[in-house]
């Protein structure tokens, strides 16, 4: 599904990301965690392809294409989803409108007929029931006004509506309570399946006994560390960064 | 600039789509504006003795006026008033009896703009018709379902025509909301005006369609002076469209129009415009001068005049629809949408002046600067001694694109009443990277993002706008806004 070799990016001559690896397979979850500073923005950012990171060396690969050489909303297009850290509001656009157009831009891209207005909707009570959203907020302007829970929950509603092939999760559980915390993994876990993979980034252990990662990884200075299955979080849990690093 | 305002900068600039010419037989006067002109344009519209006053008075004060150019918010070269022609119609326009009788060439234009000069159903099984008068530079080429109207009284024409026809209704409330020397380009409108739509509504009726008038500027180094009167009797109603377009073309070109509304005892007038005038080109060459006075009058108790406007184009804007809310309990309402891309400038706004008791009037007007482009909102209030228990509400917001172009916002507040109560919002706010971005990751291009987020800001003046014009306004909005920064 993606393939990451040897990247190395920075931002405004800084290099921060200093060579990395990583292999996803397809349905496949994996979590890397490090701590601040470590890089976890950086390679969600370019990933989904900020302009503001440069990309100084290594190869991506998202199912065979160079996802490097594609822009933002042709990423999204390909099926690579970003659920943000800190959603940004958008007055006067509403959540359904936002995702009508976005439907509507990736189906022509992949050459699939427009979503019709009847199905779309019934697209979205579908989706709201599966990620548990407020009927109410689906109609308000994109993340105006919402709480720090809603924020998060309209992440994942988004992506229950995208479907996408890769899911990243950037420190989705930041900002949360226990209860608004399970609520979001329940609605990500909803949405697994073989075909579509997930990087949940993420500082804590906790939200990992919710997600269930197969893979974890620790991202420490712009390198990965360490790899290793679900037990590697509760050893960091454990000992911190700075002893695996 | 960062990176993505570079990779923006290069898309090319949204092409504004109505910048041909047509190629018809005109009529045309000398350049120049004398004496011997204003004569010659009321000849030429045979027009009775009192009119041919009404223009030479306006003209005398005209030349003993300045024009207005120390308060306004814009930069313009001098007009050379001399270079100018005042007065050219499409040949051989006489009685037409039916659509045979007008010039193909004409025919073709306004097909062209997609403006429909049969009368038709436009969805099916729903009689749900615009009455359309078509204006060719100075000239009214064809007005609509005029039958259709005259059978519940209501008067539909070009002015040229209700000067002929109802010279008592054109006497007695011309200049009445707007008088000729009510400033300089009124002045110079009334001296010279062309043509442009009368409309009387007779009393207790509602007007069955929407009345709409087109214009479009064809001929080279003409200027347009066209003018309205909308009269609505007691307990009427009408929605009036104007909409308007205009060639490609490097001179500036002056469009000095006047429109006045009266609404009396419990009408009410809905005016809409979507004025998309070639706004000159991505330097700033060209475009039209659109130096407009629009004013109506709340004349008996009850009544309601609202003002819609989403302006797009011109090189310059410079108007004010105002109301004057004389009748007890009237209201006035302003909502607009003013874009400037390029290097355009807007210096726009509303009065609404309270007289009566308890009236009301609401101000909704979103700027969008783009560009290199200049954007004020200047808006008065009045409230005179006497306006008992009078309201108003503004919200003026202003939308940046970009980090060169500039928003100003001008409001002038005049209470002389006690019981009144004024309230004034502003805001100003970008469209920020994180949310193209945010757009972007969805799968949503940069282009449509921005139509999106505006869309979303303009949604609370577009949803007053009937709904064909709505639906243009919606996409005349993306095209003006093409290759600006997010």
């Amino acid at each position: 599904m993606l393939s990451i070799k040897n990247l190395k990016a920075g931002i405004e001559g800084k290099e921060i990301l200093k060579g990395i690896d990583l292999e996803i397979g397809a349905g496949e979850v994996h979590a890397i965690m490090g701590p601040n500073g470590s890089g976890k923005s950086t390679l969600s950012s370019v990933l989904a392809g900020r302009t503001d990171y440069e990309v100084t060396e290594g190869e991506v690969l998202f199912n065979g294409k160079n996802l490097l050489e594609l822009n933002p909303e042709e990423r999204a297009r390909e099926g690579l989803f970003l659920a943000f850290q800190y959603p940004v509001e958008i007055p006067g656009v509403s959540t359904i409108n936002f995702l009508k157009t976005a439907i509507a831009e990736i189906r022509e891209y992949r050459g699939l007929p427009a979503l019709e207005a009847k199905d779309f909707l019934k697209l979205v009570k579908e989706k709201q029931a599966l990620v548990e959203l407020k009927g109410s907020l689906v109609n308000r302007a994109v993340n105006e006004g919402f709480s720090g829970g809603e924020k998060k929950r309209n992440e994942v509603f988004q992506m229950a509506m995208l479907e996408p092939a890769l899911a990243i999760l950037d420190e989705t559980d930041s900002g949360l309570d226990i209860d608004a915390l399970k609520i979001v993994a329940n609605g990500v876990n909803k949405l697994r399946s073989p075909k579509r993979s997930f990087v949940v980034i993420t500082h804590y252990q906790r939200l990992l006994d919710y997600i269930v990662p197969d893979f974890v990884h620790v991202l420490y200075e712009g390198r990965i560390v360490k790899s290793g299955g679900k037990e590697l979080a509760m050893e960091l849990e454990k000992k911190g960064y700075g002893e695996l690093a | 600039m960062n990176e993505q305002d570079e990779i923006l900068e290069k898309q090319i600039g949204g092409e504004y789509k109505y910048g041909w010419s047509s190629d018809i037989e005109m009529d045309t006067a000398p350049k120049g504006l004398s004496e011997e002109i204003v004569r010659f344009i009321s000849k030429k519209k045979n027009e009775p003795e009192w009119l041919l006053e009404f223009r030479l008075k306006a003209y005398r004060n005209w030349l003993k006026m300045e024009e207005p150019k120390h308060w306004a918010h814009l930069d313009y070269p001098k007009i050379d008033f001399q270079n100018i022609i005042y007065y050219a119609a499409p040949k051989a326009r006489k009685e037409l009896k039916s659509l045979d009788e007008v010039d193909p060439e004409l025919l073709r234009t306004f097909e062209k703009l997609g403006i429909s000069l049969e009368e038709q159903k436009r969805l099916s099984g729903v009689e749900s018709r615009i009455a359309v008068d078509a204006v060719i530079d100075s000239v009214s080429v064809k007005t609509t379902f005029k039958e259709t109207l005259a059978e519940k009284g209501i008067i539909f024409c070009s002015f040229s025509d209700a000067v002929q026809e109802h010279p008592e209704l054109i006497k007695r409330y011309m200049g009445s909301v707007v008088p000729s020397n009510d400033n300089y380009y009124a002045a110079l409108n009334s001296a010279v005006f062309s043509d442009g739509s009368f409309c009387y509504i007779p009393k207790g009726v509602r007007c069955p369609m929407e009345l709409s008038t087109y214009f479009r500027i064809n001929a080279i180094g003409t200027g347009q002076f066209e003018r309205t009167l909308i009269v609505a009797d007691e307990g009427a109603y009408v929605s009036y469209l104007e909409g308007c377009t205009a060639p490609m073309r490097d001179e500036n070109q002056l469009h000095a129009a006047i429109v006045e509304i009266v609404a009396h005892a419990k009408a009410e007038v809905k005016y809409s415009t979507v004025q998309n005038w070639y706004p000159g080109d991505v330097n700033g060459k060209g475009g039209i001068y659109n130096f407009v006075t629009k004013r109506g009058i709340c004349f008996g108790d009850d009544a309601k005049i609202s003002w819609t406007q989403v302006e797009t184009g011109s090189a310059i804007t410079w108007k004010y629809p105002s109301v004057i809310l004389k009748g007890n309990n009237s209201v006035g309402e302003f909502y607009s949408v003013a874009v400037t891309n390029n290097m355009q400038q807007a210096d726009t706004g509303t009065k609404m002046i309270h007289i009566g008791r308890n009236t009301r009037s609401t101000i909704v007007s979103k700027g969008i600067s783009a560009g290199k482009s200049n954007n004020s909102y200047r808006g008065l209030v009045r409230i005179m001694k006497g306006a008992a228990g009078a309201r108003n509400h503004s919200q003026c917001d202003s939308l940046l694109m970009g980090d060169r172009c500039g928003a100003h916002t001008f409001p002038y507040i005049e209470i002389k009443d006690k019981s009144a109560i004024v309230e004034h919002e502003a805001t100003t706010s970008k469209i920020g990277e994180d949310q193209l971005f945010y757009c972007n990751q969805r799968g949503i291009s940069t282009e449509k993002a921005i139509g999106l987020i505006v869309n979303g800001y303009c949604k609370e003046v577009l949803n007053q706008l009937p709904m064909e014009f709505a639906v243009e306004a919606q996409k005349l909005l993306a095209v003006s806004l093409e290759g600006s920064v997010g």
